[in-house]
């Protein structure tokens, strides 16, 4: 694979070239979103975190927008706080900074209010998107790809076509020595011993076991039955009946690739090939998680139609339902529903998966893009909101 | 043959759907290259499962070979396979 990518001083290809202004905590988002919507070239990333958690969480928010700061898809950042969040606004600013970018920040409290932030915002913006268009792209291949993996509103010929499917395009990633991460602990559920066979070592294999066992528990603490929150009402409508089965089919999507390690949630991998990160299955959270640990393309399968892109990072709607495709046209990018009656192989599928991956790195914008369906994200939380 | 529904390893106790099936259809199941006839007592949805055999109440149903829950009543050959007749194992704070 080559395609023209954004070089990044810390040494990550971006396949995009926004300013991101990053909201640090659920009391800025309106205005991060004010100073880009005005602002080409800017992309806005909101959420509802970063006050009123416990400090596990509080925590993860910080380490998730520094991950966000620092993903290669953003040349630049304009940081936009309240002035009295949890967020610790000032470890966020050294860690992207560190990756070499430029960050500004603004605290509203401080500025006077939201208009004369965005007013001030727009300004820095503007010089921000002048110096981003000046980064001239050079060629890059497969090793400069960060790719992200997401099924979501899955149905069973999501675990029959278009897993499968995109687990051959995966296992050539591995080959030609991409970065590939794959989240949705809770869709691990009922299939973790295949997973754990799938590891390189004992070792590794039993870090999976944990972070399923850790996040089975959080389910369980609930005292109730999951089903109807995993799988989804909408899961069992197209014919998943337990999570076990959703699993089974959810990591149809490694192919034969072995988990070289095992991550926390929105952790840069240190590795080559195909890593775990400990995440849950929910779009806004997962999508968020593989953007911090710094995926430059996500390839997204879906059975009924899952709408959501990310602000910075392209994902692509892959279905294998052919219902799907021909009723929303406007969310799905790519169809592999004649894989269900033999009509194409696994092995064809996942080549055009491959090149479809191959096109958006080298800018094909994808239908979530081109429709700006992005930016309902959210930060995983374990713990109340206090 | 054009097949209706799918068996993905040899084990399995059920087959899923590969389009919206009738009741009363005599459904053509690929298992691999082999083709099985079973008569559907109910109507059955793309990606939906059902019996392939006789399945009893406690009963591991399989799919990929593996447990995807267990049989809550028994479930006859031709019949709908879903959360009527089946539960989850895993995730359960209520057992």
């Amino acid at each position: 694979m080559k395609f023209s990518g954004y070089p990044r001083p810390d040494g990550q290809v971006g396949t995009r070239n926004y300013v991101g202004i990053i909201s640090t905590v659920v009391c800025a988002n309106e205005v991060a979103r004010g100073i880009a919507d005005k602002v080409n070239g800017c992309v806005a990333f909101s959420h509802q975190q970063g006050c009123c958690q416990t400090t596990p969480d509080l925590d993860r928010v910080t380490r998730t927008l520094s991950g966000l700061g620092c993903n290669p898809n953003l040349a630049s950042v304009l940081l936009v706080g309240l002035g009295c969040e949890g967020t610790k606004m000032p470890e966020v600013r050294q860690a992207i900074m560190a990756c070499g970018k430029k960050v500004e920040t603004l605290m509203i409290q401080e500025e006077g209010g939201a208009a004369k932030t965005i007013a001030k915002g727009i300004l820095l913006a503007q010089e921000m998107a002048i110096d981003a268009s000046s980064i001239r792209p050079r060629e890059c291949g497969t090793g400069d790809i960060v790719l992200g993996l997401k099924c979501g509103s899955s149905d069973t010929t999501s675990g029959l076509a278009s897993n499968p499917s995109l687990g051959m395009a995966v296992e050539r990633f591995v080959e030609e020595n991409a970065t590939i991460i794959m989240g949705e602990v809770t869709e691990f559920i009922g299939a973790e011993h295949i997973l754990a066979a799938q590891a390189k070592d004992r070792k590794t294999g039993q870090k999976i076991l944990d972070l399923v066992e850790r996040m089975e528990n959080r389910a369980k603490a609930v005292g109730f039955d999951m089903r109807g929150g995993q799988p989804t009402p909408g899961n069992i409508a197209g014919g998943l009946t337990t999570i076990e089965e959703k699993s089974l089919g959810a990591i149809a999507k490694i192919g034969n690739a072995v988990v070289q390690a095992v991550y926390e949630y929105g952790e840069k991998p240190g590795v080559k090939g195909l890593v775990i990160m400990d995440s849950p299955g929910r779009e806004p959270e997962l999508l968020t998680g593989l953007a911090a640990a710094g995926c430059n393309v996500i390839a997204f399968t879906t059975g009924r139609g899952a709408p959501q892109g990310f602000p910075f990072v392209p994902v692509i709607k892959i279905t294998g339902n052919e219902k799907t495709w021909n009723n929303l046209r406007d969310h799905m990018d790519l169809s592999v529903h004649q894989v269900m009656d033999g009509g194409e192989s696994l092995g064809q599928a996942g080549r055009r998966i491959y090149q479809a991956i191959e096109a958006v790195a080298a800018g094909t914008r994808t239908k979530a893009e081109i429709s700006g369906y992005v930016q309902a994200m959210d930060i995983y939380v374990t713990g109340p909101v206090i | 043959m054009k097949r209706h529904a799918l068996v993905i390893k040899i084990q399995d106790n059920v087959a899923t759907a590969i389009q919206d099936l009738p009741a009363g259809l005599e459904a053509v199941v690929g298992i691999d290259e082999e083709i099985l006839s079973i008569r559907l007592i109910q109507a059955i949805a793309l990606g939906h499962k059902f019996a392939i055999r006789d399945i009893a109440r406690g009963e591991d149903v399989l799919k990929y070979n593996c447990v995807i829950g267990r049989a809550t009543r028994d479930i006859k050959i031709g019949e709908h396979a879903h959360v009527q007749n089946m539960e989850s194992l895993r995730g359960r704070g209520d057992l």
